[in-house]
Formats: C-alpha cells, structure tokens, sequence
C-alpha cells in the first residue's frame, strides 16, 4: 500500500527522539512519529482558527481573507479573540507546527541514516518567521508590528512597512538578500539545466558524464565547482538569502527607524573625503 | 551522530588536472594553464580553467566591455572626470535613458543617446553569450537546457529595454544603469502603476524565485545529507538507481508523501527557475501598455478590496513630463 517497489526494506524502526516506538509507523506514504502528532494537533488548531477568523470577518473571498494581528495599543499583552487573539494563537500554532515538521524530519534522518541538512535548513525558515512575527514585535513592544495572515493582505504589510522607511531597497540587509535570492535562482536554473542536457544530450546520443559537465562550465567560464560543490553552493546561497531577510527586517525599526536612502549619509560623509581637493 | 555534514572538504586529494572532454574538428584551442585553488577545493572543485575562448566568446567580451566602459565613463563625466567623486557617488550614479519627450526618436548622445549605444553592445554582448552556450553544448555533445534557460532571462531582460519601451512610445521609459538608480527606477514604476504587489504576474514570479531558493535549499539540503551513500553523483544515480536516490526519495515521501526522482527534482529545478523571469517579463510588459494602475486592476477583478476615498483626486506629475497616459 502505497509504497515503492524498494521502499520496504528502509520501514525499519526505531530513531525517534520521543515516545519510542508508540508512533513509529505510517499512514500510507507518510510516516507518524510522535512530532506527526503534534503536528497535526498544529496546524489542525491553527487552520481552525484560521478559519474561524474567516467566518467572523467581512469576507470569504480567497484573495482577501485576512486575520490581522492585535491593535498596536494592546502592546505585547493578550488580545481578546476577534481584535488579534485569534492571530496570536494562530502564530503560536504555526511555530508548534513548523518545530513539530522539523523534528519530525530528524527521525525520518535517523532512520535513513542520512544527515540533518533538511532539517537544519528547515531550521532556518522558521527562524526567519520567528523573527518577522516573534522577534520584531517583541522589540518594537507590540504584537500589531506582526503581517497579518492573508494572500494580499500581507502584500499590503509588506508594501507598507517598505514605504515606512521610505524606500527599502537601500536597506543594505535587503540588498544582500535580494542579491542572494537572485544568485540561488541563477544558480538553480544552472544546475537543474546542467544535470538535464547531460542525461538529456537528444535522440541517439549517449548519457554524459560528470567529466563533459566540468568541461562545460570551465569551457564557458574558466571554472566548474563541481557535483558535490554545486550542492553546497545552493545550501549556502539560500541559506544567506533567508539570513539577510531575517536580519533585514529586524533592523528596520528597532535598530534604524529612519528613511533607509538616508543611512547611507555615512558612507558620503565619511572624512576621508575631505583629504583630497 | 551529527559528524558527517560534508559542509567543505577536509581532505584535498590533488591528482592530474583536467584538460576538459576532447574537442572536435573545427573549435579553438582551449586557452590557460589549469592551476590549483586550495580554497575553491574547500567548497568545490579546486581546479581552475582552461577556458575556451572562441570567436563568439571574444566578440561578447569585447561588446560587453564597451558596454561597461560607455556606463563607466558616463558615470565619470557625470561628476566632472574627478575620481575622488567617482568613488564616493559611485552608487548614485547612472547612465540615464533619455528623457520621454524624444520618444523612440534618436536623442543627443549626452540626452541618452550613450544608453541607447550601450544597450546596443550590450545586447550584443548577451546575444553572442547565448550563441556560444548554445554551440558548447552542441559541441560537448550536451542538450541545450542551459541556453534556453539564459534565453529566459533575456526574455525579461529584453522586456525591460527594448519590448515594453518600444509599446510605450518612448526610451525613457528603459532601466537606467547604476545602483540605486535602478533601485529608484523599480520603486518608481511600482508606484505609478498603482503597486506592482498587485500585478498577478510580479506575484507568480516572486512565487518562482522563493520557490527556487526554497528548492534549492530542499535539494542541495538532500543530496549533501546522502553524499555518505554517494549522491551527488547524480548522473549516475538517474541511470542506475542506487541507495543514495532511494534515501532521499523516501526521505520526502515519508515527509510529505511525494517524492521527485533524482531526474525530476532537477525538472523542477528547472522550471521553477526559468519561470521566474518568464512571469516576471509578462508583468512588466502587461505594466502601463495594458494595465495603467494595478490596484484598481486588483479591485475590478475581486482580488483586493476597496479603500474608502478619503484624498481628493490628484493629477499624475508624470503627464508633465510628456509620459503618455
């Protein structure tokens, strides 16, 4: 049921980290484990929610459903359920639910054998949630600097917050981010377009090797990093496009609050300048 | 538990160096000594070059280094050939298209008649680039899947200076060169169409770049955890399936009940790539030539809702400039 050709002889058990081997089974193609429970305790309480708020607000229409965090005047206390409290747990149980995914990706680690690059990575998206929804607020004391959780209403955040400091593009940490995004993506496309013209070479031609892939690239640019670097590029490249925007925001008010045009005042005002005519 | 991470190489194995897959009648010889680099070694391959110039490739260096040179010497004529001021306003600076009332007419070279001569060398410098993908691939004996996703970049590239000036009536309306003059150029476009944040197409392809950071973290993440089982040998694991590809298939199965193959996550790679700029090209070409304000586009649609009127209208400052409605 539900399981490849080769898949039987990899259902072993143990690796969890809780519980023992009380979950240690599957449901179809999915595993379970203690942390899929959570899981689904989760994100059934958080889409609950969710869906709760919908039904109390204005609208069902997909695009604009929105469940937005408590007014700025309630400060990082508890909000009463339709002004944000809905929002705060909902954001409570998307972190339970993103750290129960994760944990649950080490036990499937564990029992694959394999190492815990997925779900360090992982790791890394949460956090940078963590620090738009949890972090932010928190030092700029009060749950109202959260996104809302809606398709375009948290378009609107962004938008919004972006024109608070003017203009975000010269915020120096979004530069990088962006510029990482782009690179990962450059880099991607590269890859995947690679792996497939050598397994792909056209009607009647042979499946290349590693060696034409090398070739390739030191042909077009003088430099191939290779199959096991390309890997650690990507890992790397994303994991700085998400630091960057992590850090990019939680700058933005609790460390600059200004026009981000105006921070580069320094670099023009530096006295090294005024040496030369 | 957590000791094999494979994050850099700890031991560099240094053999004979590679002089790349033979070549057939009729190409260049290839150009440079292949030397050595510890530090790549700790990340990648250590070996650096040879590389293959070419006709095509000389003749797109050339093209793009006018190109760079006409921007850096508008750059340093803009701030009176002082090299001091260069420097310091180095991000400030820019090769402006020209202004909108020249149209698509041929305007005075310091009035963007040097932009338009750059974008001329420039487009030729990544056309040549495109060819000479396309012929090494050929040559290598590879399919042309890199060629044609560089072709998608130039499709937005393109859109950006040449497809949609050219349905809006004018140059000016091109990106200009520079830092954060290109930055502004961006802000500024977003604005006068009403908030690009509402441009369907500006949200599929934000989804395409997110998703293929976030595919990439997925993929690279997942082959460097089974590399102890040689996975990143990946052409040898689509031909011939071995416990590396099985792993980290069920490692996602087991995850997310679906699992690409170690072909297909490099399908997905692909067009997950290459429909970034594809999307992000009809956006900008639909912007100002059929949708004039995005936000309004959003409402009539159902997709955002309406604000209450509460500023009284005000006129474009754009229409003073000569920009057509």
């Amino acid at each position: 049921m539900a399981m490849l050709s080769f898949e039987k002889k990899y259902r072993v058990r143990g690796g969890t980290l809780l519980a023992g081997d009380l979950f240690d089974f599957w449901i179809g193609p999915f595993y379970v484990g203690f942390f899929g429970v959570t899981t689904i305790f989760f994100a059934f309480l958080g889409t609950a929610m969710i869906l709760w708020g919908a039904a109390l607000g204005p609208t069902w229409n997909l695009w604009q459903i929105s469940i937005a965090p408590p007014d700025l005047s309630y400060g990082l206390r508890f909000a009463p359920l339709q002004e944000g409290g809905l929002w705060q747990i909902i954001t409570v149980c998307a972190l339970g639910a993103f750290v129960s995914w994760l944990l649950r990706e080490v036990e499937i680690c564990r029992k694959l054998g394999m190492g815990f690059h997925v779900p360090f990575m992982f790791g890394v998206a949460i956090f940078a949630y963590f620090t738009l929804n949890v972090v932010r607020p928190v030092l700029m004391g009060g749950w109202g600097h959260g996104f809302p959780y809606g398709i375009y209403s948290h378009l609107d955040w962004v938008s919004n917050v972006g024109y608070q400091y003017l203009h975000f593009h010269y915020n120096p940490a979004h530069m990088l981010a962006v510029s990482f995004f782009f690179a990962t993506t450059l880099a991607l496309s590269l890859h995947g377009a690679l792996i497939l013209s050598a397994t792909n070479p056209g009607a009647g031609q042979v499946v290349k090797t590693p060696e034409h892939e090398d070739t390739f690239f030191r042909d077009i640019i003088g430099y191939s990093i290779g199959t096991l670097g390309i890997h650690r590029l990507g890992v790397f490249f994303s994991l700085a496009a998400v630091l960057f925007s992590a850090l990019c925001i939680v700058i933005s008010g609790p460390f600059w609050s200004r026009g981000w045009p105006e921070w580069w005042g320094w670099w023009l005002n530096m006295p090294i300048w005024s040496q030369w005519p | 538990m957590a000791d094999y991470l494979n994050l850099f190489t700890t031991v560099q194995a240094s053999g004979p160096v590679h002089n790349g897959v033979a070549l057939g009648p009729g190409n260049s010889p290839r150009t440079g000594q292949p030397g050595i680099s510890w530090l790549l070694g700790k990340l990648g391959n250590a070996q650096i070059g040879p590389i293959y110039l070419g006709g095509l490739g000389l003749a797109s260096l050339i093209c793009g280094l006018i190109a760079f040179n006409i921007i850096g010497m508008n750059m340093l004529a803009s701030v009176n050939y002082d090299p001091v001021q260069f420097v310091r306003q180095l991000f400030w600076l820019a090769l402006e298209p020209p202004p909108p009332e020249y149209g698509l007419s041929w305007p005075p070279l310091n009035q963007g008649g040097w932009f338009l001569i750059c974008g001329i060398f420039l487009t030729a410098s990544v056309l040549l680039w495109w060819v000479r993908i396309y012929r090494r691939a050929i040559q290598l004996g590879l399919g042309t899947h890199v060629a044609w996703a560089f072709a998608a970049a130039l499709w937005l590239m393109f859109v950006l200076g040449f497809f949609r000036p050219i349905l809006m009536g004018s140059w000016g309306e091109a990106v200009p060169y520079g830092i954060f003059p290109h930055l502004d150029w961006t802000a500024a476009l977003s604005i006068r169409y009403g908030n690009l944040f509402y441009n369907p197409f500006h949200a599929l392809s934000i989804v395409f770049l997110y998703g293929s950071v976030l595919l990439f973290a997925m993929h690279g993440a997942t082959i460097l955890a089974v590399t102890r089982f040689g996975g990143e040998r990946e052409i040898e694991q689509i031909v011939d399936r071995g416990t590396a590809s099985e792993r980290a298939g069920l490692f996602w199965r087991w995850t997310m009940g679906f699992n690409a193959s170690m072909e297909s996550i490099h399908r997905w790679a692909w067009w997950f790539a290459v429909l970034c700029p594809i999307t992000g090209g009809i956006g900008i070409l639909l912007t100002g030539t059929v949708v004039d304000n995005w936000y309004l586009w959003a409402i009539k649609h159902g997709v955002a809702p309406p604000y209450p009127n509460v500023f009284p209208p005000v006129i474009d400052p754009a229409l003073s400039l000569g920009v057509k409605p």
